[in-house]
């Protein structure tokens, strides 16, 4: 386990190193995830050492947000006095993602 | 009543909450019964109740807070297993993702401002169809707020997760490989969740659709902001 958590806090240490070196508006973590898919392609990191913790990681992702839904609660207000374009932009945008990526691959995939 | 707002007690009432919200969603099958919701919800009124301060709170929190950013280089794992699949169908997989992308993000500002929106709530909503850590990273890096994406996220994937199917069937989106990944790009982990239901191959599209639109959004949120101003 330690091995597991020395990889993947490894890669999120060169993500953050990244956005250090070059100021790349992206999150450190995102890049991380980016390396450590690419360090398993290129066999430098074996699949079962990082398996276990990342499995463990990806399972209890809902978990690790409580606490940001929890501060929701500071922001009670914004939410009331602005509901109506918060939830019908969020319901019609929703839609218009799934139509949109939907049609879309359906059709490229008749093109290649 | 000190012991109250103590730590340990603190986290352990977030496992426990979240454990028993858990369980109420394995009983009841409801996707609005969201685990993160409800266990926020108890926690909130346990806060109200007790007059414990959020700041207390977060003393525990933060330690829960921390797990995000190495959960999202976990996903690293899924994203090289389906590596194979996504070179077969790079093409088609790119374009519709790029597309419901910025469809995504356009749709939502457009709709919000005509709402008459603020500029920072517009900033909270850009990035609400992926998953939360990478949308409140997103959020705070075009300058939003971090808590409200967190809660919009959570609706858009309620949202997506029972009406899904439905729109698929109206709009005649029929094969699964476009189905799962609609499902995926539009209402991210909750959305997988749904289409791993109905069956694996479904799932994992999803997954593949929430990875490729996390990374999409991540990169491409800034840019057709700046466009849109």
């Amino acid at each position: 386990m330690v091995i597991q958590c020395a990889i993947i806090f490894g890669c999120l240490a060169l993500g953050e190193l990244v956005v250090w070196l070059t100021g790349i508006k992206l999150p450190s973590s995102i890049i991380g995830m980016l390396i450590l898919a690419l360090l398993l392609q290129v066999k430098a990191v074996k699949l079962r050492q990082v398996e276990g913790m990342a499995n463990f990681l990806v399972k209890n992702f809902g978990f690790f947000f409580v606490p940001a839904a929890v501060s929701l609660m500071l922001y009670l207000d914004i939410i009331c006095a602005q509901w109506l374009p918060i939830l019908v932009a969020s319901a019609v945008s929703t839609v218009v993602v799934i139509v949109v990526t939907g049609w879309i691959h359906q059709l490229a995939r008749k093109f290649f | 009543m000190e012991y109250l707002s103590n730590t340990y007690f603190l986290l352990a009432l977030t496992f426990a909450a979240y454990a028993l919200s858990q369980l109420l969603q394995w009983r009841t099958q409801l996707s609005v019964l969201n685990p993160i919701l409800i266990s926020a919800i108890v926690i909130i009124a346990y806060l109200k109740l007790t007059n414990v301060s959020i700041e207390s709170y977060n003393e525990g929190g933060r330690y829960i807070e921390f797990w995000l950013k190495p959960a999202i280089v976990a996903l690293g794992v899924p994203l090289y297993k389906q590596l194979s699949t996504i070179r077969k169908q790079l093409l088609p997989l790119i374009i519709s993702e790029l597309a419901g992308c910025v469809a995504g993000i356009i749709s939502v500002v457009l709709v919000a401002r005509l709402l008459g929106a603020t500029q920072e709530v517009v900033m909270s909503l850009a990035a609400k169809s992926v998953t939360t850590p990478i949308a409140m990273e997103v959020t705070k890096a075009v300058g939003g707020i971090p808590s409200l994406t967190a809660a919009v996220v959570i609706c858009v994937g309620i949202f997506g997760g029972m009406t899904g199917f439905k729109v698929m069937k109206m709009t005649r989106i029929g094969s699964p490989i476009a189905q799962g990944l609609s499902l995926g790009t539009a209402a991210h982990a909750m959305g997988t969740s749904r289409a791993m239901d109905v069956s694996d191959k479904y799932g994992a599209f999803a997954s593949l659709g929430l990875t490729i639109n996390g990374i999409f959004t991540a990169l491409l949120t800034p840019t057709v902001l700046s466009l849109l101003d």
